[in-house]
């Protein structure tokens, strides 16, 4: 059965796949060792490829192939990792990264409002998670900070002329 | 004081709604005990010795009458008659039923308040000077750059997983109230070559385990770039704090390993990037909006009358301790002690909670705020209205004429509570209490401060009293190592310890024979900090530890 993620809002059925994970060439992801490690074979191949990061790992160490990657994953660890969080807003806001950016590992619905916010646009999920995903990305309606997520950031209230006061 | 708007009002419903789903999802089973842990850790919910432990966050201290009304409410009718003020300027219920919490959470929210954040590894509430609008010694008025900070910090979708708990303090004066010094960030408001205001940022102070004094940062920080500043220390930490062991975890140890040179490089790397995006610049206008919030209230043109004459000692005693210097003429800011011997520090029972917001309606414009020393304070008193406030607290128990003494002491919940704490603490408090009950003593020691942790996790501050108390375990048994010449001010130092750990019954009688040297040995006027740090830790161990003490 195929692997079904929470990508841009939508609830899909995964295009991509691990390598290991199938015969077939591409769309594949690989890991860090796994890119670094065979350059040759992934020179000569044509197709998609994605690579997914390490909490430890340093943004930086993909900027000489940076454009080689349509998506990249980030994997959290445990329900306490935080390091993906910096890590997306670096890829999206200093690096610019358009393409999927993607959230693995320990992903639970508590966490997507936030991941969403930072530039994560699609979710690995358990079952159990996976058809609450959708309403998670909306558990607020407003956020106070900036961030890379555009429509969210609240601008500075005084040039909110229509703003009731609370009751 | 700042009062919420449509977008506040609504995030913190959203946030009840959000924590009542989850918390409906754990008794379910649909949570395991770790999950649930990680997300109401982020909502205030400990689950402790014997029940649940709710804080509730009091932003910067600052409380209406109906939010302490509706606090003391909430004591009564979910909780065992009482609260229990905190030295981050919170309150914690102690006996609140995890299946109760959310319904805690909505009435919370009726008046403008919640749990976010008070506790878990993320950006727990800015603290600031209690006395911030009204003493003659400040710069700038904090409290709008703490609203700032708060509402920055709030759901910040970065930095709510981080390494470890992230605590900010922002002071507006040279005597730091706030013991910013020995905070993961302080803010001190200071002002540049030209005059204009800005911030003087701090790094890397803190207590627990590894005790340090914070590193300034940046000397000086245009105030436009406050937000972009704290994002890019946030982010340096987020990203290299380490993660592998939850006692080197705190950015004290971060900036200690890299030394203050090269966090600040990657800092300042960090922060060109973004100090000029979009969004997180500071704009004056918004300032200025949060400003407004903090309005003098409408005071009268009163003349310096001094305490109300002809009065009784034990008035005239109550006026020099509790109540303290107000900027405008015929004020006084008055402190209601929540240190009565026979009471654990800090606890304020639902009754004098009300009282407390219906005194605060008639003599201090409907406004209380927590020290960071667990008292409240009323800002703004006439100061002809001091002794019929007087009056009405000494009946309630409200004012024992202690503030800035030895009996005004720091205490953490301790093993009475607490899951993590090797000794009592409160219980601790009542033999010093016991031992110490003699005013005139008290005030001829003059100003002392105590601070006690029943663990080496520090939430009673011991490192940076002038005496501190710290519990340890000894195979099963409690007993307390004893600091002298610790100070939280402007002035901060981390207290030495005086020799081997004493036992629990010992605690006063070491309390005495640190204070008999003192008294023998100290110049006129000089406190007992000022005499330790002259003197040192030599002469005070000596006397400490010259004959056993008697059972």
């Amino acid at each position: 059965m195929p692997r079904r993620l929470l990508r841009d809002g939508h609830l899909v059925d995964d295009d991509w796949s691990y390598l290991g994970e199938t015969e077939k060439p591409a769309p594949l992801i690989l890991t860090l060792a796994q890119w670094q490690s065979e350059r040759a074979r992934w020179d000569a191949c044509d197709g998609r490829l994605g690579v997914v990061l390490q909490p430890a790992h340093r943004i930086e160490v993909l900027a000489p192939d940076f454009s080689r990657f349509e998506l990249i994953g980030l994997e959290f660890s445990g329900p306490s990792e935080g390091r993906g969080y910096s890590q997306a807003r670096l890829l999206r806001e200093h690096w610019r990264f358009g393409g999927e950016l993607r959230a693995t590992g320990y992903v639970r619905r508590d966490q997507l409002f936030f991941m969403a916010r930072c530039g994560f646009n699609s979710f690995e999920l358990p079952e159990t998670d996976i058809e609450h995903a959708q309403a998670a990305l909306t558990t607020f309606s407003n956020a106070y900070q900036p961030s890379n997520d555009g429509g969210l950031a609240l601008r500075p209230r005084h040039r909110w002329p229509d703003i009731p006061a609370s009751a | 004081m700042y009062r919420y708007d449509v977008v506040d009002k609504t995030l913190v419903n959203e946030r009840v709604a959000q924590f009542r789903d989850q918390t409906r999802r754990f008794l379910a089973g649909q949570l395991s005990d770790d999950e649930f842990r990680h997300l109401r850790l982020r909502n205030g919910l400990y689950f402790q010795r014997h029940a649940p432990m709710l804080r509730v966050a009091i932003p910067y201290g600052l409380l209406s009458s109906t939010q302490l009304r509706a606090l003391g409410s909430i004591a009564r009718r979910y909780d065992r008659g009482y609260g229990h003020f905190t030295t981050r300027q919170n309150i914690q219920y102690n006996w609140p039923q995890l299946e109760r919490v959310p319904d805690i959470l909505a009435e919370l929210a009726e008046v403008e308040m919640h749990a976010i954040q008070t506790s878990g590894n993320c950006i727990r509430n800015t603290t600031t000077d209690h006395l911030a609008g009204v003493t003659p010694e400040e710069l700038q008025d904090p409290r709008p750059w703490c609203e700032l900070i708060r509402q920055w910090s709030t759901f910040h979708p970065e930095f709510t997983y981080l390494p470890r708990k992230f605590k900010i303090a922002v002071t507006g004066t040279a005597q730091d109230r706030a013991a910013s010094q020995v905070h993961d960030v302080g803010v001190h408001i200071v002002r540049g070559a030209g005059g204009e205001l800005g911030f003087e940022i701090l790094a890397g102070g803190g207590l627990g385990r590894t005790p340090i004094i914070g590193q300034v940062v940046r000397e000086f920080l245009p105030r436009e770039h406050l937000l972009s500043y704290l994002e890019a220390i946030l982010r340096v930490y987020n990203l290299e704090g380490r993660r592998d062991n939850i006692h080197k975890a705190r950015i004290k140890i971060l900036v200690k390993s890299l030394g203050i040179q090269e966090f600040r490089r990657r800092v300042e790397t960090e922060w060109e990037l973004i100090r000029d995006r979009g969004g997180l610049r500071v704009d004056d206008a918004e300032i200025a909006r949060l400003r407004g919030f903090f309005n003098p209230p409408a005071y009268r043109r009163l003349a310096d009358s001094g305490p109300p004459a002809g009065k009784s000692t034990a008035f005239r005693a109550w006026y020099r301790y509790n109540t303290t210097a107000h900027k405008i003429p015929g004020y006084r800011a008055v402190y209601i002690s929540l240190k009565k011997p026979s009471v654990a520090p800090g606890d304020i029972t639902d009754a004098q909670m009300e009282l407390v917001a219906d005194l605060a309606d008639r003599y201090s414009f409907g406004e209380i705020r927590v020290t960071h020393t667990q008292n409240l304070l009323f800002a703004d008193v006439q100061q002809d209205e001091t002794f019929e406030l007087w009056q009405t607290l000494e009946k309630a128990g409200l004012a024992t004429p202690n503030i800035g003494t030895l009996t005004d002491m720091i205490c953490c919940p301790g093993l009475d509570f607490c899951t993590l704490a090797n000794a009592g603490s409160i219980d601790v408090a009542k033999l010093i209490n016991d031992r110490f009950d003699d005013y005139d003593y008290l005030y001829d020691l003059g100003e002392l401060e105590i601070k006690m942790s029943g663990c080496m996790n520090a939430c009673g501050h011991h490192h940076v009293g002038h005496i501190g108390i710290l519990g340890v375990d000894k195979s099963g048994e409690e007993w307390y190592q004893i600091t002298i010449g610790g100070a939280a001010g402007a002035d901060a130092s981390l207290g030495e310890v005086i020799g081997p750990s004493v036992r629990k019954i010992d605690v006063p009688e070491t309390i005495a024979r640190l204070l008999d040297v003192y008294v023998e040995r100290r110049r006129a006027d000089e406190r007992f900090l000022d005499t330790v740090r002259r003197l040192g830790v030599k002469p005070f161990k000596e006397r400490v530890y010259a004959a056993p003490i008697a059972a």
